[in-house]
């Protein structure tokens, strides 16, 4: 919640000294208040105003980041309850759980297989993003040794799974350096658990027994000077995480509840043996408001499902999602094979390449560049006209690809078509279906009056 | 101190529409979806089971396989449905109607279709190909076939909206009003079937779904607005209960159906396929589906589960 002006006046000196540049206090603290000042401009100002101001300007859920370099992430500062309200900002992410109890070959084909776990989806790229070590041994030296082979594999952020501060300790020695995210601190070890994060600068999870306790513990870790930290009300059956995510979710943004202004964490792995319920847990967990989501098994099969998910929901649903714009082979065109031209809106792309696969025509899809909107949309936005789409078909390179000169355009925007011919006066202009589930059968009239 | 958390509670609810001849009902609830903290649910979102009026050779092993016994024949198809799966209700689709495919005629689904709703005894709600004008003659031979069953009919869309609701209006059944995946277009919709006179609670909202990867994040959208729209805003043209149409439109996604021999980053196509359909079910569930139509066993099991599990 940010202050106002007459806010931070009061927290300042009001000496009118004039260092920071402006004539007086009030003048600076209507600078600050609108963002065109900074604090550090007045030398003369305490800490508690400091503290004040910086807890003012703090999002309501605070951002952390777990591991290191390239496979680091970041996730909390969500900012509403509802998609549509505004763009959810950090997604989800998923962690795969192994075991300092698997045999040696166990773990590495798990770790092998939450590697692969990555996929690119309309430009971007999903991925497992977290280890979830747990140690079941009990033993620190079986769960080193598994944190060192894993450190030797891959350098996929780790979460440590652990309740007990000196098994923690051992292998904070080995892994410490690639920040990992300490699971967890409760009610019970929350002074030793919480004195080796600090001392460390990590990442701490804390566990409560359902919210009242999640609290409790959160204020005292608060007090304990920790600021990054991640929640785990405890619950372990799907109605109770799906409820206290929730209300977590809304105490942190609509109550402005500090202790719990953290990113959550859900353990549907913890939950359940049954993969598919597994499966669908984690489906509601990352539509309601987990930060992250531990799995059982790195099965990509499984993984993404999930992360495809994680794309939809975490969207912007102000801007389309959009493909690149050039020609895309569905299946093996060649020479003789039909040329179609539509939007890059990533539907209309899923959705047309889609019913062109199931026609078995293989064929040349060119995408024009329509600042991802749908075929009618972008007609009527002036971004898939004449102009444009004969630009885009002069520079594609198209026509050195087949030995033809016919174009198909999508049947919603048939008005186009003569200006389109005087645009590209060496292709003869054809008019597709309106509606892609049409594709299929004009494809195959297609092939059939030509041969 | 014990931790107390925010509650949103409202006068407003979604609209309880009968189906059926039963005791079954659907909506009713005055709480966004599993929101049972701050209000109800009295009647259970609910599964219904896709079946086809035809052999559709052209779907994938992975969902062809499970159904193998029962895909020829719609009657062996709703019942298995029934006995076996625990279908809430059956979705029979008329697909083979559709002019540009198989065009069966008018008395070839009526058969078919009062064969279906006589071997079971759980509600039925019947679409057509959604051509135009062939659904609106279909939804009429449809709707006087099955006078007195109340039978869900449609989809009715903006351009048979007329045909279908007096379809329902003169054999006494419930439309589901289909737009495509926007709040005031579904609004106007059920305005303009309750002007024509089909009573509004017999009424469902189908805003078009797109499956995971392909446009789920609009539907999960639209219906979280329209269920907002509902019960915090008191909207009455937004109050009808909400279907999600995810069997369908999950088995037409490539990732669902292409096999990892293809595609062997993906894994085992027919577990994915499966998963596929659940996410898809659960996060409309979640966005306020009051009806799901599903066509995997597994799938169908799996988000049972999760509707039990919700409200247990």
């Amino acid at each position: 919640m940010a202050l106002s002006g007459l806010d931070i006046f009061k927290l300042l000196p009001k000496t009118n000294c004039g260092e920071c540049n402006l004539p007086t206090c009030l003048a600076f603290a209507m600078k600050l208040a609108g963002g065109q000042a900074k604090l550090e401009d007045c030398p003369y100002v305490s800490d508690e105003a400091k503290a004040a101001l910086a807890d003012a300007a703090a999002p309501p859920i605070r951002g952390i980041t777990v591991g290191k370099g390239d496979k680091q992430f970041k996730i909390g500062e969500e900012l509403v309850l509802f998609r549509h309200e505004k763009r959810f900002i950090n997604p989800t992410a998923m962690g795969v759980r192994v075991s300092d109890a698997m045999t040696e070959d166990e773990l590495k084909s798990a770790v092998e297989k939450a590697k692969s776990d990555s996929w690119e989806r309309v430009g971007q790229r999903l991925e497992v993003k977290l280890l979830a070590v747990k140690c079941e041994t009990g033993e620190a030296g079986k769960f080193t040794s598994c944190l060192e082979t894993i450190k030797g594999m891959c350098d996929l952020a780790i979460m440590l799974m652990t309740d007990d501060a000196e098994i923690m300790k051992a292998a904070v020695d080995v892994v410490g350096d690639l920040n990992p995210l300490l699971y967890c601190a409760t009610a019970e070890n929350l002074d030793s658990m919480g004195a080796l994060a600090k001392e460390k600068g990590l990442p701490l999870v804390i566990r409560g027994e359902g919210l009242s306790s999640l609290a409790e513990i959160s204020e005292k870790a608060m007090a304990m000077d920790l600021k990054d930290l991640v929640l785990d009300p405890g619950t372990r059956k799907l109605k109770d995480t799906f409820e206290a995510l929730t209300a977590i979710r809304r105490a942190a943004l609509i109550s402005k509840f500090k202790p719990f202004g953290f990113p959550t964490i859900a353990l549907p792995c913890e939950e359940t043996d049954d993969l598919f319920f597994e499966g669908a847990s984690a489906a509601v967990y990352i539509a309601k408001y987990a930060d992250i989501v531990v799995l059982s098994n790195p099965e990509a099969w499984m993984h993404y499902p999930l992360q495809v998910e994680i794309q939809n929901i975490y969207t912007d649903p102000q801007k389309p999602m959009a493909v690149d714009s050039k020609f895309y082979e569905i299946g093996t065109p060649g020479p003789d094979s039909p040329v179609l031209v539509t939007t890059n809106f990533s539907l209309t792309y899923f959705i047309v390449s889609g019913e062109i696969e199931s026609s078995k025509v293989d064929s040349w899809l060119g995408i024009v560049d329509s600042e991802g909107q749908s075929v009618l949309t972008a007609w009527a936005a002036g971004k898939f006209v004449p102009e444009t789409i004969a630009k885009f078909i002069n520079t594609s390179g198209i026509a050195e690809k087949v030995n033809h000169r016919k174009l198909i355009i999508p049947g919603y925007v048939a008005q186009i078509s003569g200006e389109l011919d005087e645009e590209l006066p060496e292709w003869e202009i054809l008019i597709g279906p309106r509606e892609a589930s049409d594709i299929p059968v004009y494809l195959r009239n297609y092939v059939s009056a030509g041969s | 101190m014990a931790f107390e958390s925010v509650k949103e509670t409202t006068e407003s609810r979604i609209r309880e529409v009968a189906l059926g001849t039963g005791e079954l009902k659907v909506g009713g609830e005055n709480v966004l979806a599993f929101h049972l903290f701050e209000g109800e649910m009295p009647n259970r979102p609910l599964i219904a089971v896709e079946v086809y009026d035809y052999y559709p050779e052209e779907w994938s092993d992975a969902v062809k396989e499970p159904l193998a016994d029962v895909l020829s024949d719609p009657v062996a198809w709703a019942k298995k449905a029934q006995d076996e799966w625990g279908a809430d209700l059956i979705a029979l689709r008329l697909k083979s109607t559709d002019p540009k495919g198989m065009d069966r005629s008018l008395e070839e689904a009526v058969e078919t279709v009062k064969a279906v709703v006589d071997a079971v005894n759980i509600p039925v709600m019947i679409y057509g190909s959604e051509d135009v004008e062939k659904d609106g003659e279909v939804m009429k031979a449809v709707a006087a076939a099955c006078e007195g069953k109340n039978v869900i009919i449609g989809p009715a869309l903006e351009d048979n909206y007329k045909t279908i609701g007096a379809a329902a209006i003169g054999y006494n059944h419930t439309v589901a009003a289909k737009t495509p995946i926007d709040v005031n277009l579904a609004k106007q919709l059920n305005i303009l079937l309750s002007n024509l006179g089909v009573d509004t609670e017999k009424i469902l909202i189908d805003p078009t779904t797109g499956a995971l990867g392909y446009g789920l994040e609009y539907t999960y959208s639209v219906m979280e607005r329209l269920k907002i729209a509902a019960l915090r805003q008191d909207d009455s043209m937004t109050q009808m209960p909400l279907i999600a149409d995810v069997g369908t439109e999950v088995w037409k996604a490539k990732e669902a159906k292409t096999p990892a021999s293809e595609e062997p980053l993906w894994g085992d196509e027919k577990k994915r396929g499966v998963i596929w359909e659940i996410v898809t079910a659960t996060a409309l569930l979640m966005a306020g589906a009051d009806i799901v139509i599903m066509r995997h066993p597994d799938a169908i099991k799996a988000v049972r589960k999760v509707i039990d599990n919700m409200l247990s």
